[in-house]
């Protein structure tokens, strides 16, 4: 059922592209139809699997003579984060609803991506998955360069090419461990269960985790993102946060981690208390929090506190992958679940409700528009995804950062230490751009109440609303009832841990 | 335990409240009401049914995310239930006094609303995370209260409060990390338990190195934020000052009573071998906290500001009846002082939650009537225009002051009978803060109700029947409790008893 | 050795050469009068067909070939690879012969269709030819033709300047391969590329390892030239950029086709010598330092310069592309680049049929897909007179599918999945590290893939201007309903052989001569 969410999304794009120009309204509504008829199954293949382990969805043979295999499956995790693909797709069609300029290709490229993703998280052979994380890369690229704004060129060449480098170091590691396993194919488990050579998964973990590791904004590889994120148009943004980060994410876990787990043996030196690949990424890791967050904290452009701020919620990803914990792990592919949800929902605050409105993304100038009166709605669900964002608990992020906490602690506490100042930061950047976008002070009185000008701001439209809805409902059902997705991720995970992803 | 899950559903009332508030628009007063009196039934009812041995009851337990040790876990005691319904009176009492809002009614009441749940949740929660939850809950709506319907300077006052809070629950939540990475729980149950055994010190050793009385500090500093203790109190000021008076009204009446619930409920049970060790200490902030506050309140012009202080005091006596307790009992004579000190507390957090939201009550319809102005040289001689507004404030004035008969008293007499034989040194200097604030009573009564009317004041309106009524059952409960204090006395004081049974010092 | 079994070998050429002549003769003969499209489709069609009957002819004969009958020296290969790369030939030549239906740089579309033919039947000797002597008249069959079609806008300047540039560095590299050529013969006493190649792993003596070395480089100079490796490349971005359109297409893919034909053809026999003592899967280097222990022979020198080649072509055409902004220079580029690509195949080569299965793949592929991005960038060039990057500004607005076929094909030659390029690069990269462990293949291999990362920026500034840029001129392009019909074919086959890699990989695996 889940690989009906790849081919319906592709098909989407295949249409769309051929739809004739002019019909926004048609292209709209297949987009919607496409995402929600994806985010249905991504629910049903979610509900189907759960209390099940990895089921495998369809394997076929492609390319026989080099052991390539179409192999489809799902286990925990690729659930949780298809279930994220769905529910960003929809959002991001939603606040996508305003796009007049070649709405039918803005939605082939979307869908496209979005195809790409669902494919990367069911894959589970090498290859396929390789080709399903490199298509990911093209649409993203017109996406932002067509759709964006500031500077958009070169955000979105940058984008494209540092996702480029990566996947390459992904393909020299993958191309690698091909060689070297003799295993005669690509699966993931078949590899897996090669046992690669110590020395040979030494330098190809730290290949191979980087590379995915850029697209997921590891610090120092990150600065796409913030550029990348700012540039695209709002849809785009919330895929870019809410998915794609993810993409790199989810490879560093699937792949390089369970490729070559070895890899993060000690070196049997160390230096300054660094004395593996574990430590070395899980100090990027904190870095790129702490640093994320400084840098969110003083940015003038709004967008750009988000940008930054999903740098240094990513970092609790990895650093939750670095812990090699149950929970820390756990709480990783939770922050992923979670982060996108929060991402998308704060970009299209800022992107959509408050950019397309005010036209400006100055905090300064933002100040002076009492946006907190104007569009009180804008204010309120960025302050309930300010909250969630911060790890207020009740949402999502709180439970996902606090395993990520717990689990980095069992390893090395005072990763934990410094995460937690990233945290505190996180509550400060988040609350400076609350205060200066929404709630500047001005005088609230019953004769100052702002007649004039209260129009021209347009009012909150229906997908707006819908899309807030949907992801403030699901932040805070998971942050109330985080089982519903743990019972899920934590078998996978174990099995994961355990080796072999059996 | 009852089969019901009554305690769920006084959590989700508010919440359901706040939802329909916030799309009533101009009715929203009218759904906050029947919410908050509905809440207030509720909480009659949960009172009601308090098992009588002082123990948990109406027990809720389910699994919520077992690999992080959340639990649902909800459940009352005296102390709970007492807590839940001075929240009900309390909030019941704020949306009657807020009926001036006109900017955004919706999302004034739904906020109101929205902190009340936080007040029911945390007063109910017994895993951390729940209580976390709703904690932090009530800092929220509390926070956008002051900053969008408050006074002039609110927006430097909104701050403070929430980076002093935030910090403070940064604080907390930090301490609690390093509990459940030492012991693998969230419950506060289990680990009082641990606590009473020494395993909760011994774990934490074991895990962290000698840090369990840094913890115990975090904790009680997490704490010292909400009351607040001196020093953490300076945001206290400007924000009971700045905030909406009915906002004023939660703040000191509910809000501040979580702090006190909290180290009685989590900081005691699980550090009080810590607490006992720098008992000395924080005798002496208890006590500062208590000269200081009635001293500040001499010193200011501000009705609000006079009353906030007086609430700083009044807090105080609190914190240093649970100070004076933290000690190994030695003799039944002791035991009974602890008794009686713990008794206390729990009534003038009650006590004190009623007397300080009607205070500020009586300020918010006072400033309604001058159209702004809330000195204490703003008025005078309102004895002759408005007798009835100064009798019944006179009532207030005198709960607050600890007047024999009326419900002040019995608080902090217990508080004092306790300290005096745990702390005498404390309680004596205690005494001159109480000097203090009765100076400053009598002060406000002096220059506020007697003396010469002045111009502006020659017209100014007595309570209209609406107020008269509202006010009624406040004042009758002041005069019950202070005539038949064993109305409460007899629910707190088995819970008072299975308290002090499992604490260990 | 009798004629028939000459005539039998030869057949695909012959049908070639005499479709050739039927051009002329009909063109020259009946259609003087006609009109120019009339003359142009007939001509076309009639090479198509000799195509056609030259690809059936391929696909009949078996795998062996001509062979002296005194040496049983082979002369000239049939079937196998071999077969595999004249029906690639064949194939890539009737796609360019489609393109010239919309094209207008010259009136003699007879002779024109003519040369290509004859071009053609040399690239299908030089396939198969195991002989120096057939070598070297192949490629000048082949280069001649070349030369000619380059030439052939007569009314344009950069034609013949392109021309006369590529004739005289054609000229002297063909000089240096002879030269390369006499010294081998000179020290083996045979033409036969199997009786040289073991003749020199049999060298012993030192003192005629120099004039290996210079024969080595003397030919792979000329080689080099062909493929328009580096440093041989000099003549490619003048070339492409002032040749016909389908001349350029025919340039960039069926004469690399047929020269990297050649060159599987020597690293195969070069591979063959030893491996008629040993199983041939995956031994090469031990086998080369076990029975070489003085001497290298000519293995070894000649991976290294392939490698040098390689990574020069890959490094320097990668790199000067992203500068370019007439985009058949910037194909150009991506052409060297490719075949530094493709070198590294070579330079690793092991005597399996993987080997050159992938690397047969790669350049038919590659082919296809240069043969599609000149037809739309001539397309584009007759709309808007310059092949400047400029010139591709609001592409997606003047005319969609040809964007659309402009997006497929230059992706695919960045390598992005699902299309045939990556599917090509992965393979042949894989088989690199498959017959050859050690850092040096590993590190090249990481180059290749880093680089071709570098390659996305500058097939992306190509469509940038197609799609996201604004448009300067809004009028649509037309084009004719036939190239437009070819080049969606072109594209719909990368798109399909990208996702089904076994179609194609199954076929040329069919053809191996070790199943």
């Amino acid at each position: 059922m889940l690989a009906w969410t790849i081919y319906l999304s592709f098909a989407g794009a295949l249409v769309q592209a051929l739809l004739p120009k002019g019909r926004n309204a048609l292209a709209r509504w297949l987009a919607l139809a496409v995402a929600v008829a994806g985010l249905v199954l991504a629910v049903g293949g979610f509900a189907a699997g759960m209390g099940q382990g990895r089921m495998v969805i369809v394997d076929l043979p492609w390319v026989p003579a080099m052991g390539i295999h179409y192999l489809l499956a799902a286990d925990g995790i690729s659930r949780v984060l298809v279930l994220l693909t769905g529910l960003a797709a929809v959002a991001g069609v939603l606040f996508s609803w305003n796009i007049e300029l070649r709405t039918n290709e803005f939605f082939a490229f979307f869908l496209a991506l979005i195809g790409g993703v669902y494919g990367v998280f069911l894959s589970f052979d090498l290859f396929l998955l390789f080709v399903f994380y490199e298509i990911a890369i093209v649409p993203k690229y017109f996406l932002i360069s067509i759709w964006g704004s500031t500077r958009r060129e070169y955000a979105a060449m940058k984008l494209a090419l540092y996702s480029f480098v990566g996947s390459s170091m992904v393909l020299i590691g993958l191309l690698a461990a091909y060689a070297t396993s003799g295993s005669h194919s690509t699966g993931l488990i078949a590899l897996a269960h090669a046992s690669l050579p110590v020395s040979f998964q030494m330098w190809a973990f730290p290949l191979v985790f980087t590379g995915f590791a850029i697209l997921a904004g590891m610090w120092p590889f990150h600065t796409w993102a913030p550029t990348g994120h700012v540039a695209a148009p709002t849809g785009a943004s919330m895929l870019l946060a809410g998915v794609v980060m993810k993409l790199g994410a989810y490879g560093c876990l699937r792949v390089a981690m369970s490729l070559f787990p070895r890899g993060l043996d000690p070196w049997g030196f160390s230096y300054i208390g660094i004395g593996s690949w574990r430590d070395v990424f899980a100090v990027l890791a904190v870095i790129g929090i702490v640093y994320g967050a400084l840098v969110a904290l003083v940015q003038t452009d709004f967008k750009f506190v988000i940008g930054y701020s999903s740098v240094s919620h990513m970092g609790f990803v990895l650093l939750g992958l670095m812990t090699l914990n149950q929970i820390g792990v756990t709480g990783a592919v939770m922050q992923m679940f979670s982060h996108g949800i929060l991402a998308g929902l704060l970009f299209a605050i800022v992107g959509r409700i408050v950019y397309e409105r005010t036209h400006t993304r100055q905090l300064a100038e933002l100040e002076a528009l009492h946006l907190s009166r104007r569009l009180p709605f804008a204010a309120w669900a960025f302050v309930i995804a300010g909250m969630a964002s911060m790890g207020l608990p009740g949402f999502s992020g709180f439970v996902a950062e606090l395993q990520v906490l717990v689990g980095a602690w069992k390893v090395q506490p005072w990763w934990t230490a410094a995460a937690g100042v990233g945290i505190v930061v996180g509550v400060a950047y988040t609350w400076r751009a609350l205060q200066k976008a929404f709630f500047s002070d001005v005088r609230v009185t019953p004769d100052d109440h702002p007649r004039t000008g209260w129009h021209d701001l347009g009012a909150i439209t229906w997908p707006e609303y819908t899309g807030v809805a949907l992801l403030v409902g699901v932040s805070l059902f998971v942050g109330l009832y985080p089982r519903i997705l743990l019972d899920t991720i934590e078998p996978a995970v174990k099995a994961l841990l355990a080796g072999g992803g059996q | 335990m009852s089969g019901f899950p009554i305690l769920t559903l006084l959590t989700v009332l508010p919440l359901v409240g706040a939802a329909i508030a916030l799309f009533s628009g101009k009715h929203a007063r009218a759904v906050a009401l029947i919410t908050a009196i509905c809440g207030l039934a509720l909480a009659l009812v949960v009172w009601t049914q308090l098992p009588p041995d002082g123990s948990i009851g109406l027990i809720e337990k389910a699994a919520w995310a077992p690999s992080l040790g959340i639990e649902y876990h909800l459940g009352v005691d005296g102390l709970g239930a007492l807590m839940l319904v001075l929240s009900a009176i309390v909030t019941l009492m704020s949306v009657d006094a807020a009926h001036r809002v006109h900017h955004q009614p919706g999302l004034y009441f739904g906020l109101v609303l929205l902190l009340e749940s936080g007040l029911f949740g945390s007063f109910t929660a017994l895993n951390f995370f729940h209580w976390f939850l709703f904690w932090e809950l009530s800092l929220i709506p509390a926070f956008f209260l002051i900053k969008l319907w408050g006074g002039p300077r609110r927006g430097p006052a909104a701050t403070q409060f929430f980076v002093y809070t935030m910090a403070g629950s940064v604080v907390l939540l930090v301490c609690f990390l390093a509990v459940f990475l030492s012991t693998g729980s969230m419950d506060f149950g289990h680990l009082t338990q641990m606590a009473s055994t020494g395993a909760l010190d011994r774990a934490v050793t074991a895990h962290l190195g000698p840090v369990t009385l840094w913890l115990a500090i975090g904790v009680l500093a997490g704490f010292a934020v909400k009351v607040p203790m001196a020093p953490f109190h300076t945001w206290l000021p400007a924000a009971y000052a700045e905030a909406p008076s009915p906002v004023t009204m939660l703040l000191t009446g509910a809000m501040s009573k979580m702090g006190v619930y909290g180290l009685l409920r989590i900081a005691i049970p699980l550090f009080g071998h810590q607490i006992a060790q720098i008992r000395t200490p924080l005798l002496v902030l208890a006590v500062v906290t208590v000269v200081m506050g009635a001293w500040a309140a001499a010193a200011q012009k501000d009705l609000k500001r006079i009353f906030a202080y007086s609430s700083v005091n009044h807090l105080g006596y609190c914190l240093l009846g649970i100070f004076a307790i933290a000690i190994p009992a030695s003799g039944a004579s002791a035991v009974a002082s602890q008794a009686a000190a713990l008794n206390g507390v729990i009534l003038q957090m009650f006590n004190h939650g009623l007397s300080a939201a009607a205070l500020f009550w009586f300020v918010s319809m006072m400033q309604t009537r001058t159209g702004g102005p809330r000195g204490i040289d703003d008025f005078g001689g309102l004895r002759k225009p408005a007798p009835v507004l100064a009798g019944l404030m006179g009532i207030a004035l005198f709960s607050s002051l600890g007047l024999p008969g009326l419900n002040g008293f019995v608080g902090e007499f217990l508080v004092f009978r306790g300290v005096f034989s745990l702390a005498w040194v404390a309680a004596s200097i205690s005494i001159l803060g109480l000097l203090v604030s009765a100076v400053v009573i009598l002060t406000v009564i002096q220059k506020v109700f007697t003396g010469p009317v002045p111009e502006h004041c020659a017209a100014f309106p007595d309570l209209n029947h609406g107020e008269r009524m509202a006010l009624a059952p406040v004042i009758g409960l002041m005069f019950l409790l202070g005539i038949l204090p064993q109305l409460v006395v007899e629910t707190v004081n088995p819970t008072v008893i299975n308290l002090l049974a499992h604490w260990r010092f | 050795m009798n004629y028939a079994d000459l005539f039998r070998v030869t057949l695909p050429e012959f049908a070639l050469e005499i479709a050739a002549l039927l051009v002329l003769v009909v063109d020259l003969a009946f259609l003087r009068k006609a009109a120019y499209k009339l003359r142009i489709v007939v001509a076309a069609l009639l090479g198509v067909a000799g195509c056609a009957a030259a690809a059936w002819a391929v696909l009949q004969q078996g795998s062996g070939g001509l062979s002296f009958p005194a040496s049983h020296e082979l002369l000239l290969a049939t079937g196998g690879f071999t077969a595999v790369a004249q029906t690639g030939i064949l194939t890539l030549t009737a796609l360019t012969l489609f393109l010239l239906i919309d094209s207008e740089f010259t009136r003699h579309v007879g002779e024109y269709v003519a040369v290509v033919l004859m071009a053609a039947s040399g690239g299908l000797l030089i396939a198969g030819a195991q002989d120096l002597l057939l070598i070297f008249i192949g490629l000048e069959l082949l280069s001649l033709g070349l030369y000619i079609l380059t030439a052939f806008a007569k009314s344009s300047g950069k034609s013949a300047e392109a021309a006369m540039k590529y004739y005289l560095f054609g000229g002297m590299s063909a000089a240096f391969l002879l030269f390369g050529f006499s010294y081998l013969y000179g020290i083996s006493g045979s033409t036969n590329l199997h009786q040289i190649l073991l003749a020199a792993n049999g060298i012993r003596g030192q003192q005629a390892a120099p004039l290996l070395y210079v024969a080595i480089v003397l030919i792979a100079a000329g080689l080099g030239f062909k493929v328009a490796a580096v440093p041989f490349h000099l003549w490619a971005p003048d070339t492409y950029e002032g040749a016909p359109a389908p001349a350029a297409a025919f340039i960039a893919s069926v004469s690399k086709v047929a020269s990297f034909a050649l060159l599987i053809s020597i690293c195969t026999a070069a591979l063959h010598v030893f491996d008629r003592s040993a199983s041939f899967v995956g031994a090469t280097v031990q086998l080369s330092t076990a029975t070489q222990p003085v001497f290298p022979g000519f293995r070894v020198p000649w991976s290294l310069v392939l490698t040098l080649f390689a990574a020069g072509s890959m490094a320097l055409g990668n790199l000067a592309a992203l500068v370019q902004i007439s985009v058949r220079r910037l194909l150009a580029y991506s052409a060297i680049a490719h075949a530094g690509y493709i070198l590294l195949g070579l330079a690793f080569f092991s005597y399996s049929p993987r080997s050159a299965g992938a690397v047969l793949y790669y350049v038919l592929t590659y082919g296809l897909t240069t043969i599609g991005a000149f037809g739309v960038v001539a397309v584009v060039e007759r709309a808007t007179g310059s092949d400047r990057l400029d010139a591709f500004l609001g592409l997606h607005k003047r005319s969609p599918l040809l964007a659309a076929v402009l997006l497929v094909l230059f992706l695919s030659l960045a390598g992005i999945p699902p299309l045939v390029g990556f599917w090509a690069k992965f393979n042949l990269f894989a088989t690199v590290l498959g017959v050859s462990a050690g850092p040096v293949p590993f590190a090249l291999v990481a180059l290749a893939v880093g680089l071709s990362a570098v390659s996305l920026y500058y097939y992306l500034q190509v469509l940038k201007r197609a799609y996201v840029m604004p448009a300067v001129d809004e009028t649509p392009i037309k084009a004719h309903p036939v190239t437009l019909a070819v080049l969606v074919l072109i594209a719909a086959a990368v798109v399909a052989l990208g996702c089904f890699p076994a179609l194609l990989g199954n076929w040329i695996g069919s053809f191996s001569p070790m199943m």
